[in-house]
C-alpha cells in the first residue's frame, strides 16, 4: 500500500501545466532542473512515517489536501495588513511577496549600496537569467528532499540577494513572504537565492507570515553561499496562520574563514517543517545555528538540522529550543557529520525543549557521526517542565502563579532571543514573546 | 499581627507540625530555634505557602485575615516576606527585573501605581547599601553564580524593597562567615520598625547576638515546648538542646 500515490498524480497534472505556461517564458537550463526536480518527485515519492527522517511528523495531513498554485498576481493586500510583520523601527531594505509573488508597492528597495542586489527571482529571469545560473539549485539541489524537489519544480518567484566581493550593507535586508489566500487552498513555493561575495558582510531577515485562520500551503527553499572571509547573520522569523503547512529547506554552503550565524524563530504555522544543511566546506568556518520554536493547541513543529564538517578548524554552534503547550509536538533531529579530513572539529550541539502542559510532546533525536580523530565534538538533549522551586520563590515575592510561568518562560525563549546581534529584531522578538507571555 | 493556633501539618503524609501556637505584634522580633529536624523550616513554608506542605489543622491569622486561605502570592502581597534558606537561582532572568516585577505585582495589588524604570532605580540604589550588595549583581541572573553569603545579602535586600509587614528569615544565618553574617544581620537591624515583624529561624544562637529578639522560642518535635527572652538562647548557646529533652521527658504527662 503506498499512501504518496494519489498527490504525486495530482502534482503530475499540475506540473504539464505549469510546463506548458512556462514554456518559452524561461531558460532552458531552468527548465530542465525542473523537469529533473519533478522527475526525482515521481520516482521516489512522498515520504511515509516509516524513513527514518519523518518517523516522528506524519504527512499524511498535508497529503489529503489539494493547493493549488497561485495563478496571478492579484490580491487584496493592503500595506496596513503586512505591517505587523515587518520589523519595527527597523530600516532595511526589503522585498514583499504576497502568495509566492513580489508586490513592487509593498517592497521598498531605495538607497541599495552599489552593486548590492535585491530583487525578484521572477523579474531577473526576464532581465537577466544568466546570473542566477550558477547559483539557483546548485547547492546539492534537491537529492535527499522531496520538498526542495517540489519547490524547484513549481518555484515562480523570491528574493535575490547578491552582495559583492568586500560589500558591507548598510541596513539590514528583509525579504517576507506574506500568504493571503482569501480562502482558496494556495500553495507557493517560495525561493530565496543569497549569495555573499567574499569579505562581504550583511544582515537578512527571511520572514514567512499569514492572514490570520487561513488554511495555504508554504513550501520554500533557501540557497546560501558565503564566499571566503564572509560574515552574515539570517533570521528566519516563521509567523504564519496557525492552519499554514510550512515546510522550508536552507542550504548553506560556506567558504574558507566565513562566519555564518543563523536564528530559527518558529512562532507560527499549524504544521511545520524546517530542514537545514549547513556544509563547512573550507578552513576556518564558524557556523552558528539557534533555534526557537514555539507551539500551542495541536500545532507540530519538526526541526532538522545537518552540519557537515568537511574540512579541518571548522567551529559549529547549535543551540535549539523549543515551547510546547497545550497537545502540540515537536521534533528535533540535529546531525553533525565529521569527515575523516575534519581534524579539529570543534562542535557543540544542544537542544532544550520546554513541555508547559503533560500533553505536549517532543521527540528529540541528536547525531554524531564522527570519522575524525582529534575533535572536540558535544551534544545534549534534555526536555522538561518549569521549576516549581522558581514558581515558588516567583510567588513568594507577589507575583503570580500564571506571571510567573510566564516570567520563567520567557527566560528560556530568552538565551536564544539575547544572541541575536540585530537589535530590531531582538525587540521585534521581545514585544513578541511579551504578548504571548503576558506578565501580569 | 500574626496568630497561629495548634497549627498542624505534613510532608508526605507525615506529620511535622504538631500544635504550634504562637502570636507575634508589630515591632517585636521572634526567634525560633530547635535541633534538626524539628519542623523549623516547615513552620517557615506552610507560613510562606508552599503547596508541598499540607496544612492539616489549625489557623493562621495575618492581621485578622485568614491566611491559610490566601495564595503564595497574595500572602506577599498582603505583606508576609520569607527570606529562603536557600534562595533558588532563576537562569535568564535577571535580579532587577525580578525585583522590579515583584515590586511592580505588591503595588499593583495595593493600587499603587507601577513604578517605572527610573524610580526603581532610585529606590534600588536607597536599598543596596543596607546590606553591601555589589550593584553587577542586579544584572546578573537572579541567584546565579552568587556566592552562599551574596545570595543571603540579596534575600535581605529584596526584604528591604518590598518593605513587608512580617519577614520570616528561614536559617539565613546558616553558611555565613562571620564578615557576611555580620552584614546580614546589620541589614536586618536596620530594617527593624515598630511596623514590622521579625521572625528569625535559625539553629545557632549566633545571629541572634545581633539581634537581640525580644522572644525567643524552642520548637522541638512540631510544637514550641519552651519560650522566652534572649536569656534561653543563650541558655541554648551554653548548654545545647540536651537539657531540653530531659525537661521534657519530665513534662511529658502534660502534654500527652
Amino acid at each position: 500500500m503506498n499512501q504518496s500515490i494519489a498527490p504525486i498524480e495530482q502534482y503530475t497534472a499540475a506540473f504539464e501545466q505549469f510546463e506548458k505556461q512556462t514554456a518559452g517564458k524561461e531558460p532552458d537550463w531552468l527548465h530542465q532542473i525542473r523537469k529533473e526536480a519533478f522527475a526525482y518527485l515521481q520516482e521516489t515519492g512522498f515520504p511515509n512515517s516509516r524513513m527514518e527522517e519523518w518517523r516522528h511528523t506524519n504527512l499524511s495531513p498535508l497529503l489529503q489536501q489539494s493547493f493549488q498554485l497561485c495563478r496571478d498576481d492579484r490580491h487584496d493586500v493592503a500595506a496596513d495588513e503586512i505591517l505587523p510583520f515587518l520589523v519595527e523601527n527597523l530600516d532595511a531594505h526589503q522585498l514583499v511577496f504576497i502568495n509566492g509573488r513580489l508586490d513592487p508597492k509593498l517592497s521598498d528597495l531605495h538607497g541599495l549600496p552599489e552593486g548590492v542586489r535585491v530583487e525578484s527571482i521572477a523579474s531577473l529571469l526576464q532581465t537577466d537569467a544568466a546570473r542566477l545560473e550558477p547559483y539557483l539549485a546548485c547547492q546539492g539541489s534537491f537529492e535527499g528532499s522531496i520538498f526542495a524537489a517540489l519547490n524547484t519544480a513549481f518555484m515562480q518567484d523570491g528574493a535575490y540577494i547578491y552582495i559583492p566581493k568586500g560589500a558591507a550593507v548598510d541596513k539590514p535586508i528583509h525579504f517576507l513572504y506574506y500568504s493571503a489566500p482569501n480562502g482558496e487552498h494556495l500553495a507557493s513555493h517560495p525561493r530565496s537565492v543569497i549569495v555573499a561575495g567574499q569579505s562581504s558582510q550583511a544582515v537578512i531577515i527571511e520572514s514567512y507570515a499569514g492572514r490570520c485562520g487561513e488554511e495555504y500551503f508554504t513550501n520554500a527553499v533557501t540557497e546560501v553561499a558565503l564566499g571566503p572571509n564572509a560574515s552574515i547573520e539570517q533570521c528566519k522569523l516563521q509567523r504564519d496562520s496557525d492552519k499554514a503547512y510550512h515546510m522550508t529547506v536552507l542550504q548553506a554552503h560556506l567558504d574558507r574563514d566565513s562566519r555564518y550565524k543563523h536564528h530559527s524563530i518558529i512562532l507560527g504555522g499549524g504544521f511545520v517543517r524546517n530542514d537545514i544543511h549547513s556544509i563547512l566546506d573550507a578552513e576556518g568556518i564558524h557556523c552558528t545555528l539557534n533555534g526557537l520554536s514555539m507551539a500551542d493547541g495541536n500545532r507540530h513543529i519538526d526541526n532538522h538540522t545537518w552540519i557537515r564538517h568537511a574540512k579541518p578548524n571548522c567551529e559549529s554552534h547549535e543551540l535549539y529550543k523549543g515551547i510546547l503547550d497545550d497537545k502540540s509536538s515537536g521534533v528535533f533531529k540535529g546531525q553533525i557529520y565529521v569527515a575523516k579530513d575534519a581534524q579539529k572539529t570543534d562542535a557543540k550541539q544542544a537542544n532544550q525543549t520546554l513541555l508547559l502542559s503533560d500533553e505536549a510532546e517532543m521527540n528529540s533525536m541528536p547525531q554524531l557521526e564522527i570519522y575524525a580523530d582529534d575533535v572536540k565534538c558535544t551534544h545534549g538533549a534534555t526536555t522538561g517542565q518549569l521549576d516549581d522551586d522558581a514558581i515558588f520563590y516567583l510567588q513568594s515575592r507577589g507575583v503570580n502563579q500564571k506571571a510567573a510561568r510566564s516570567l520563567l518562560t520567557y527566560a528560556f525563549a530568552n538565551e536564544i532571543v539575547h544572541q541575536i546581534g540585530c537589535e530590531p529584531i531582538r525587540g521585534q522578538l521581545d514585544r513578541l514573546l511579551h504578548e504571548r507571555l503576558p506578565m501580569a | 499581627m500574626l496568630k497561629i493556633q495548634n497549627l498542624h501539618a505534613s510532608v508526605e503524609g507525615n506529620e511535622i507540625l504538631k500544635g504550634i501556637d504562637l502570636s507575634v505584634n508589630a515591632g517585636e522580633v521572634h526567634a525560633i530555634m530547635g535541633p534538626n529536624g524539628s519542623g523549623k523550616s516547615t513552620l517557615s513554608q506552610v507560613l510562606a505557602g508552599n503547596e508541598a506542605y499540607e496544612v492539616t489543622g489549625g489557623s493562621v491569622d495575618f492581621e485578622e485575615k485568614d491566611l491559610l486561605e490566601m495564595e503564595t502570592d497574595e500572602r506577599a502581597c498582603e505583606g508576609i516576606f520569607m527570606a529562603f534558606q536557600y534562595p533558588v537561582e532563576i537562569p535568564g532572568v535577571s535580579n532587577s527585573y525580578f525585583l522590579k516585577t515583584a515590586l511592580n505585582s505588591v503595588r499593583k495589588y495595593h493600587g499603587l501605581p507601577e513604578l517605572d524604570a527610573v524610580e526603581f532605580i532610585e529606590l534600588v540604589n536607597e536599598k543596596i547599601g543596607l546590606v553591601d550588595l555589589p550593584k553587577e549583581l542586579l544584572k546578573r541572573s537572579v541567584n546565579e553564580g552568587f556566592s552562599g553569603g551574596e545570595k543571603k545579602r540579596n534575600e535581605i535586600f529584596q526584604m528591604a524593597v518590598l518593605d513587608p509587614k512580617l519577614a520570616i528569615l528561614d536559617e539565613t544565618d546558616s553558611g555565613l562567615d562571620v564578615d557576611a553574617l555580620r552584614i546580614v544581620a546589620g541589614g536586618v537591624n536596620k530594617l527593624r520598625s515598630n511596623k514590622r515583624a521579625i521572625i528569625v529561624i535559625t539553629h545557632y544562637e549566633r545571629i541572634l547576638n545581633y539581634l537581640r529578639p525580644d522572644f525567643v522560642h524552642i520548637l522541638a518535635n512540631g510544637r514550641i515546648v519552651k519560650s522566652g527572652d534572649f536569656d534561653l538562647a543563650l541558655k541554648v548557646e551554653n548548654e545545647g538542646y540536651d537539657w531540653l529533652k530531659n525537661e521534657l521527658q519530665t513534662e511529658q504527662p502534660v502534654g500527652a
